[in-house]
């Protein structure tokens, strides 16, 4: 495939219907990406970061917008079948949503910072939890190797219990139906989707390959804020 | 390319070698056909593993519309790595003797999943996969299936409605399906006592990840693959217009309708056999014609009260 150059950053907003915000109902757009599509080459390919973020993400962002009108107009109505019967579309797409805005910025350009291991409390409790930060990948690489079908791997803090935790959800699950405490620092997507038309179907070397754009400058923000 | 055995033997093979199945016909002392009638065995060595079927085509005999670089890595490796997990799950335990239909079955375990389930049910699914397409595929189904499909779903288009539905709707990972299902009642385990044709009928189901209509005591007739890895080389995130293609170009309305004569006569035996095992109970529980026989043949014998 011919190598392609994304010159200029993907501005992709949906404005929000006027009719909406008449309602007071507020609905989403398309976050843009901090960086270029082809920018965190060669560990991600820029065909897949321009599918993934235009077509994938932008689909959730439309359904959830359509399953919370069609949500908010069966709460005034007082439907009660229909606000449940919406629950399911609700998860699915709301969760793609939040789970993918996480994911944009959890990654960043090698030239960037990407890839670079964490240093102050958060590099610290990696090491105290997993006893490097080698081996906490290898685990999160073979949690993420090991779902079944579609879904993501975690790297959280539950900031109750100040502790680390690694975990897994399915579909677009987010991460706090395995916990409401749970807040995630890393998350990585590992629906085919995510990799297939590089790494198709060898899911471990794109894990493998993943952590050298992954941003933990900004997973030790999140981090430092939960845990001061 | 190996011989392919027709569909209708491997469904009955298969079905008949079921735990479920034989726990029913034991009153009639039914032999277990235990190995799948299509291993291959090498001379001097008995090889209980689950084989990887290759489709019963070329892996470019479905281009364009599925290429060959996707039967390439979706038989090539996912449906490869089935097998070659599968196997290495099951050696040596008791699942290594069972055809893949036990193993499916006895690693459902009602729902409470065991390991091998995953392999061993993606190895089917994938099997039947290739089997439901065919090169010059789509068109109408006709005859007895064209009647179940009309009466069912009203029309062949309320099928295609859906059909497309249910494989658009299958959020992540998993199958659309058309199934033959025999059973009234939509309780899990429930069997209905008193079956009647109207309660057979074709109906459209979804399933996620490795589940399939087995675990629900259906019968398969079709199933598309909607994991991403089935369309991804080919259509991107585009997932309806391969399951738009997938039924106008591929779709073996032929297997289907071959599938659906073979799943009319195991229920047609296993009816059978339920009417014996019901007869054979009736005679157990049926009352004395004549009640004097517990009580001598003077009732005043015993008298009711004592005044």
């Amino acid at each position: 495939m011919a190598l392609r150059t994304f010159a200029t950053r993907k501005t992709l907003g949906l404005a929000s219907t006027f009719h909406q915000q008449l309602r007071g109902l507020q609905t989403f757009t398309l976050p843009d990406l901090p960086y270029d599509y082809g920018a965190l080459e060669p560990a991600i390919s820029g065909d897949i970061m321009k599918l993934h973020h235009q077509k994938h993400h932008q689909t959730y962002i439309t359904n959830y917008n359509k399953a919370l009108e069609q949500l908010d107009d069966a709460i005034a109505k007082g439907d009660a079948s229909t606000a449940v019967k919406l629950q399911s579309a609700i998860k699915f797409n709301g969760g793609g949503h939040v789970n993918h805005s996480i994911f944009w910025k959890n990654l960043t350009p090698t030239k960037e910072g990407g890839g670079e291991p964490p240093h102050g409390s958060l590099g610290w409790a990696i090491d105290q939890s997993y006893g490097s930060l080698e081996k906490l990948i290898a685990k999160m690489n073979a949690e993420g190797a090991a779902v079944q079908g579609s879904g993501w791997v975690w790297l959280a803090v539950d900031k109750e219990l100040k502790r680390l935790v690694v975990e897994t959800t399915a579909n677009q699950d987010p991460l706090v139906t395995k916990g409401p405490s749970l807040v995630p620092l890393i998350g990585i997507d590992v629906w085919e989707h995510a990799y297939y038309l590089q790494y198709k179907n060898v899911r471990p070397d794109y894990l493998k390959n993943i952590w050298k754009v992954i941003n933990w400058k900004y997973a030790s923000e999140i981090y430092e804020k939960e845990c001061p | 390319m190996a011989s392919v055995t027709t569909i209708s033997s491997h469904l009955t093979s298969a079905f008949i070698s079921t735990p479920e199945f034989c726990r029913l016909s034991q009153s009639l002392n039914c032999s277990q056909t235990q190995r799948r009638s299509t291993r291959k065995s090498i001379p001097g060595k008995i090889s209980a593993s689950v084989d990887l079927k290759p489709p019963p085509y070329e892996l470019n005999a479905l281009e364009p519309h599925m290429s060959k670089e996707t039967l390439e890595y979706h038989w090539g490796k996912h449906h490869r790595g089935y097998v070659n997990n599968l196997n290495k799950q099951i050696e040596g335990t008791e699942l290594d003797e069972m055809s893949l239909e036990s193993i499916i079955s006895a690693s459902y375990n009602k729902g409470d999943i065991l390991p091998a389930f995953n392999n061993a049910a993606q190895v089917w699914n994938h099997e039947f996969f290739w089997e439901s397409m065919k090169p010059g595929g789509g068109g109408k189904p006709s005859g007895e299936l064209l009647e179940l499909i009309n009466r069912d779903f009203g029309s062949f288009e309320g099928l295609i409605h859906e059909f497309k539905l249910a494989a658009t709707t299958q959020f992540g990972s998993g199958w659309a399906w058309l199934a033959y299902k025999e059973h009234k009642l939509d309780i899990p385990n429930a069997r209905n006592p008193r079956p009647s044709e109207q309660d057979k009928k074709l109906v459209v189901v979804k399933s996620p990840n490795a589940i399939n209509p087995l675990v629900w005591e259906y019968h398969p007739l079709l199933t598309l693959d909607v994991w991403e890895h089935a369309y991804y080389l080919d259509f991107e995130n585009r997932r309806t217009d391969y399951i738009s293609t997938f039924l106008n170009k591929l779709v073996s309305w032929e297997t289907v309708s071959s599938r659906l004569e073979a799943a009319k006569v195991l229920v047609a035996e296993r009816e059978r056999e339920m009417e014996e095992i019901d007869a054979i109970d009736d005679m157990d529980t049926m009352e004395p014609e004549d009640a004097d026989m517990y009580f001598g043949s003077d009732a005043d014998d015993f008298p009711e009260d004592e005044e």
